[in-house]
């Protein structure tokens, strides 16, 4: 079926995958001197298993549980009104007040930043953070927004049409990041 | 994740529903639920979007609820009731229609005191209609609400007992939850005088008592109805202490449920009549949570539907 996704190539296998995880872990203590009042926030779907990893290495290192919270930004999308209908909606469940806590964004892959500018403006909403910072597993270029990440697991180009696969274990069986493209033959 | 998108234009009855459809609404009714409990709360999702409130019938508890949801969407809202509009000076419903139409709304909420209003304008407007009761037809969001409500206490609607009592007849709240409620494979009994029961209603997979006791026996959810005296043109019970005596919740007669049952009521209560003070303001009562998750409910179906009417508009 035309249109249809295949398989390009793996990005990150299993292993690759869990060390890039554990170093990001590692920049994100060393630049915040340690995870005190650091709350780690999921944006969902593929940004939920992400701030869950991030979080298990932060406890490694620093031998404390990092609070965790999930954010859904469809209400918050810029492009509600050009899809029907209407996306799914998702609960937003925050661990507690962010007020003065030092918030960081973790999303599977960054894109546009459309995604990120949304969850900055959902937050906002709940409080006033000490900073926000944002954690990506991958980042493929091609931002629409002047949104970059404090922390990046891989930088891809990817072509348009190209479409970045993050699996996680805990939601699709295994670590693995995929490049997939159009199946554009004619078969 | 893979529940089937929403693509209604309207929402007119819950007979026509799936229950898939009406799992979707209460799904997205538990996320709106949390939008309401946040700091700020507000979402920008309806930005820019027009919504109608068209009541031609008094209403407060309802329209009230609409309009909370519409502002914490930030959609614009827009108040039209009979009294004091042009309605009061003869114009056709369907003129007013066709004025509200010509002003761009992408939603229009009505109530009417005739069944069928709300079909008949969804059928000439471009504008997504809501039914916010028609008569004694149907009240869709009424039921929905009552559902979200049941959901939270109980985790489930399927195989629960559940009794409805009074005034049967005059009620668009109860066809609408017999429709919801047995959709959803609740075992629903209705109970109240004969005079205010509907014949062959047992044709909607009910049972009826016209004995409260037997009625509320072994319970989980009782949903008192208010007398609707107003609706009535003859007196159909002697007086209301009489109704109160053989239909009147109360404290002594609530053993016969099970011990976790909730009371629910549509508002506006008359204390005294169907329910007694103390039961209304009881542990067992969750008849301001109705209230609560009516707002949830209402941003989910504003939600829902301005999706899917973006499609033609």
């Amino acid at each position: 079926m035309p249109g249809e996704l295949k398989p390009k190539k793996t990005v990150l296998n299993p292993l690759q995958m869990r060390r890039i995880v554990r170093r990001m872990a590692g920049e994100l203590v060393e630049r915040n001197g340690g995870a005190d009042d650091l709350i780690l926030i999921g944006i969902r779907t593929r940004g939920v298993p992400l701030a869950e990893r991030l979080g298990e290495e932060l406890k490694v290192l620093e031998g404390r549980e990092v609070p965790i919270g999930t954010l859904d930004i469809t209400l918050y999308r810029d492009d509600l009104s050009t899809i029907a209908p209407q996306p799914v909606l998702k609960e937003t469940t925050l661990p507690g007040p962010i007020d003065d806590q030092l918030l960081v964004l973790c999303d599977d892959v960054l894109y546009t930043g459309r995604t990120v500018r949304a969850a900055l403006n959902e937050l906002l909403d709940y409080g006033r953070p000490r900073a926000v910072q944002l954690a990506v597993l991958v980042d493929r270029g091609g931002r629409e927004l002047p949104i970059e990440a404090n922390f990046i697991g891989k930088t891809v180009t990817a072509e348009l049409g190209e479409l970045v696969e993050v699996r996680f274990e805990s939601t699709d069986g295994e670590d693995r990041v995929m490049m997939m493209e159009v199946d554009d033959s004619d078969d | 994740m893979t529940s089937d998108p929403w693509t209604r234009k309207d929402l007119l009855g819950i007979a026509e529903l799936s229950t898939k459809e009406i799992e979707l609404v209460l799904d997205t009714a538990e996320s709106f639920r949390e939008v309401s409990e946040r700091p700020i709360k507000k979402v920008p999702t309806l930005r820019g979007k027009t919504v109608v409130n068209l009541f031609f019938e008094p209403s407060t508890r309802t329209r009230s609820s609409f309009e909370i949801a519409e502002k914490r969407l930030s959609a614009d809202g827009l108040n039209f009731s009979s009294s004091g509009s042009a309605i009061s000076k003869g114009e056709t419903l369907l003129d007013t229609a066709l004025n509200l139409q010509a002003m761009a709304p992408h939603l229009i909420v009505v109530r009417h005191s005739h069944p069928g209003v709300p079909h008949m304008l969804a059928e000439r407007l471009e504008a997504g209609v809501i039914n916010a009761g028609d008569g004694a037809h149907e009240h869709p969001t009424q039921a929905l609400l009552d559902a979200f409500t049941i959901r939270q206490h109980k985790g489930r609607i399927e195989g629960l007992k559940i009794s409805i009592i009074g005034d049967i007849e005059k009620s668009r709240v109860v066809r609408s939850n017999i429709h919801l409620l047995s959709k959803m494979g609740a075992e629903v009994t209705l109970a109240g005088p004969r005079t205010m029961m509907p014949a062959a209603v047992e044709k909607m997979g009910v049972s009826v008592a016209y004995d409260l006791d037997e009625a509320i026996s072994g319970a989980d959810v009782i949903m008192m109805l208010r007398v609707q005296l107003e609706r009535h043109s003859r007196m159909a019970f002697p007086s209301a202490k009489e109704y109160f005596n053989l239909f009147g919740l109360t404290r002594d007669r609530l053993k016969k449920a099970k011990r976790d049952v909730i009371i629910m009521h549509p508002g506006p209560m008359n204390r005294g009549v169907e329910i007694a003070s103390d039961v209304a303001d009881g542990r067992d009562s969750v008849i301001l949570e109705q209230v609560f998750n009516g707002v949830a409910v209402r941003m989910a179906v504003l939600y829902l539907l301005s999706g899917a009417s973006q499609g033609e508009a």
